[in-house]
């Protein structure tokens, strides 16, 4: 059976989405258009002098090798953020739904490193292990480690990545808690009681059954490995070495904020759309099809 | 929401009626001067209010110097730019194309007519930041140059004389492995690599960094410091790095960590780093030149500066003209650049003032605190000594960082490296002169 709001009049429910619609257009659309139409421009940085160049700022980045490898880089670095947030974050919230004596304090502590920017997630960390003043990295120097994420860009990648991922881990430990929470622990018993064992019934029952916050978490994850983390580079390899750490957003910011180039930056950007957007298509055709909700 | 908003025109309504009760022209002055030096850019701007009643100088801090030029360029874009910028050395081509939108320093102090002799000023500085005529575009203000500091205690752990810091490049190499065989960690590392082995190196060596004077001759300026100077310094500083004589440790200031710490014992820095050293460091440090190859003719030149200028941005009311062109004269008196020299570590502007501080016995006070002065006054600045004038520049130093840092971690060699800097430099220096012609 279908259950229909019907309206009394015919206005009412555009005027109900109305808002909604207005803050979408003027925070989404816009400044996407405008990204648009500025990659299409170059100018200098005062704007004093502007020329429409179609898409010559396109062109010069495909020429650019550079460029290029940092789409693998990207790759590299979204596959393995998104891929381990997840699952260090799934077994933690499995171990925290389980956990019987201090639950809250456990949980509470968990949520913390949500609360901090990215920004001074990169700082912490570089205080952390920064080859110059960071306290690990003394401690991994006098074990005989050579630790100098300015030079090692294998190093430098682990850096970002484990902030990264520190940074997101709170955020898919709430939403997997709560999806853990609300599978019916009868389902739960029964297995039990048919003998099956706790990894057997993660498995079959417990995995399956969270498969739509699951995918919730990948789109999210994803868009987070993709958009957000520029600020934790920023505060720590800046790109470097080589181009170890360089992804796509942070060029970006690279070009448009601190080099002032905008008609590149907006290039880049829409670039960035294109590919967020196309994920984000190929995860709801291919992805969602297995999930059960 | 309705009391935040009658609060906001109560208070707009206030400031009105207090700025047309004190008649007072208000000069706002964006600046990046962090901590300590923003205390001082604090107490200038004081010093001069209180001089005189027609003009306030209202100094902000608008963050880095790439977050106040980007602030400070939206501002303008949107009609109301502040009068006075301060600018990195790096924007300086940027400001200077843009058409329109900055009001060329000897020009302000002539409309003035305030009494403005460039001659007064230490030429290093005046000719990093004058066009081809030799008319001054920008107000020195900080100025500081690449300095080598070394760790006199490790100097003397290794049985080297402290007192004879290296001369050359090739001195220092044979330090390095002194100090290394008496067990110190990094030898050698440098801050600001582009800068400091790249940019000054090339000026210090008399050889070209750009074509066309460096980029001074016009837009059409491409990189040449793929020379054999270069390669075979920078080759050098790879091969140390193999033999662990150099340490390599971040792009900007994060080797005087290293250095304060004690871990270093040479560095290669801004000499802006000295009270950051001294207040930070528990040996006894000194302060030399910067080695050369004495095996090139010409070497040492001079240095090239670094730090920033003030820049006026164009102004609707013009009697802000006339407050900025006073306050600059008010900036470069002998006894404020004198107190500015010593309290931060930058360089004077100005011929007279860096006189008054040898009267006053600075320098044997400080043993030296004046080798920035001399590096950059060595000798009379030749086209390939006067400075940078490149577009695009914060991006040419990322690409130098990187091309740089293939070269420590042993993955390219040096010609291979700034073969490749310099291709990649020059898009971005065509793309430069598109948008800009």
């Amino acid at each position: 059976m279908e259950k229909r709001a019907q309206f009394s009049s015919r206005w009412l429910p555009y005027a109900l989405v109305a808002p909604q619609i207005a803050v979408t257009l003027v925070f989404f659309f816009w400044p996407a258009l405008q990204a648009l139409y500025w990659s299409a421009l170059l100018q200098d940085a005062f704007a004093s002098r502007t020329q429409f160049v179609w898409f010559d700022n396109f062109e010069a980045l495909f020429q650019d090798s550079v460029y290029l490898a940092s789409f693998k880089v990207t790759a590299v670095f979204s596959v393995l953020v998104a891929a381990s947030g997840l699952a260090i974050s799934l077994l933690l919230a499995v171990f925290a739904d389980r956990v019987l004596r201090g639950a809250r304090t456990y949980k509470a502590l968990l949520i913390w490193p949500y609360a901090v920017a990215p920004a001074i997630a990169g700082v912490l960390w570089m205080f952390l292990l920064s080859p110059s003043i960071g306290v690990i990295a003394y401690a991994l120097r006098s074990a005989g480690i050579d630790w100098n994420y300015y030079v090692h860009s294998g190093q430098a990648l682990l850096l970002v990545i484990v902030a990264a991922v520190w940074k997101q881990i709170s955020y898919n430990f709430l939403f997997f808690l709560a999806g853990l929470q609300s599978i019916p622990g009868s389902l739960v018993e029964a297995a039990a009681i048919d003998g099956a064992g706790p990894f057997r019934r993660f498995w079959t029952i417990v995995f399956p059954l969270l498969s739509p916050t699951t995918f919730f978490l990948l789109v999210v994850n994803v868009v987070y490995a993709f958009f957000d983390t520029f600020a934790i580079i920023d505060a720590t390899t800046q790109g470097g070495p080589v181009q170890a750490t360089q992804i796509l957003v942070f060029k970006v910011y690279q070009d448009g904020v601190q080099a002032l180039d905008l008609g590149g930056s907006a290039a880049q950007s829409v670039i960035l759309m294109l590919i967020v957007m196309t994920l984000t298509v190929l995860q709801f055709r291919y992805v969602e099809r297995k999930v059960q909700y | 929401m309705y009391k935040k908003s009658m609060v906001i025109a109560l208070l707009g309504a206030g400031l009105l009626a207090a700025s047309s009760v004190q008649a007072a022209t208000e000069i706002q002055w964006w600046h990046s001067m962090a901590g300590a030096l923003g205390d001082k850019v604090n107490e200038i701007a004081q010093k001069f209010n209180a001089s005189q009643s027609e003009y306030k100088v209202v100094p902000v801090y608008k963050g880095q110097y790439d977050e106040s030029m980007t602030a400070a360029i939206a501002a303008y874009r949107a009609g109301n730019p502040p009068g006075i910028l301060q600018v990195f050395e790096v924007g300086t081509a940027t400001m200077m194309a843009a058409h329109g939108a900055i009001m060329p320093v000897y020009k302000l102090m002539a409309d003035a007519h305030e009494k403005f002799d460039p001659k007064d000023y230490l030429p290093a500085v005046t000719s990093y930041f004058s066009d081809t005529k030799g008319h001054l575009l920008s107000m020195p203000f900080n100025s500081s140059t690449q300095v080598l500091y070394i760790n006199k205690d490790a100097f003397k752990k290794a049985g080297l004389d402290p007192n004879k810091p290296p001369k050359t490049w090739p001195e220092l190499e044979k330090d390095a492995e002194k100090l290394k065989a008496s067990g110190v960690a990094c030898a050698f590392t440098t801050g600001w690599q582009s800068w400091v082995q790249l940019e000054s190196f090339s000026a210090w060596h008399n050889v070209p960094f750009a074509t066309l004077q460096n980029g001074f001759g016009g837009l059409g300026t491409r990189l040449v410091f793929n020379g054999p100077v270069q390669v075979k310094h920078i080759q050098n500083l790879g091969n140390m790095a193999k033999k662990g004589l150099f340490t390599y440790v971040g792009r900007k200031d994060e080797p005087t960590a290293k250095f304060s710490s004690g871990d270093c014992a040479m560095m290669t820095q801004s000499s802006g780093a000295y009270a950051n050293i001294k207040a930070n460091s528990k040996f006894e440090f000194g302060v030399s030149p910067l080695p050369y190859y004495p095996d090139v003719k010409g070497a040492p030149q001079n240095t090239i500066i670094g730090g920033a200028t003030l820049w006026v941005m164009t102004q609707k009311n013009k009697e802000v003209y006339k407050g900025i062109a006073k306050f600059f004269t008010f900036l470069s008196s002998t006894d404020i650049q004198v107190d500015w020299h010593k309290s931060t570590g930058y360089v004077p502007i100005t011929l007279a003032a860096y006189e008054e501080a040898k009267k006053q016995g600075l320098y044997t006070e400080r043993p030296g605190f004046d080798t920035a002065i001399k590096e950059l006054t060595n000798k009379p600045p030749t086209p390939n000594s006067r400075g940078l004038r490149l577009g695009n520049f914060v991006q040419i130093r990322n690409v130098i960082d990187e091309e740089l840092e293939a070269v420590w971690s042993g993955q390219k060699t040096a010609k291979q490296a700034l073969d490749e800097a310099v291709k990649r430099g020059n898009e971005l220096l065509v793309r430069f002169q598109k948008a800009n012609q």
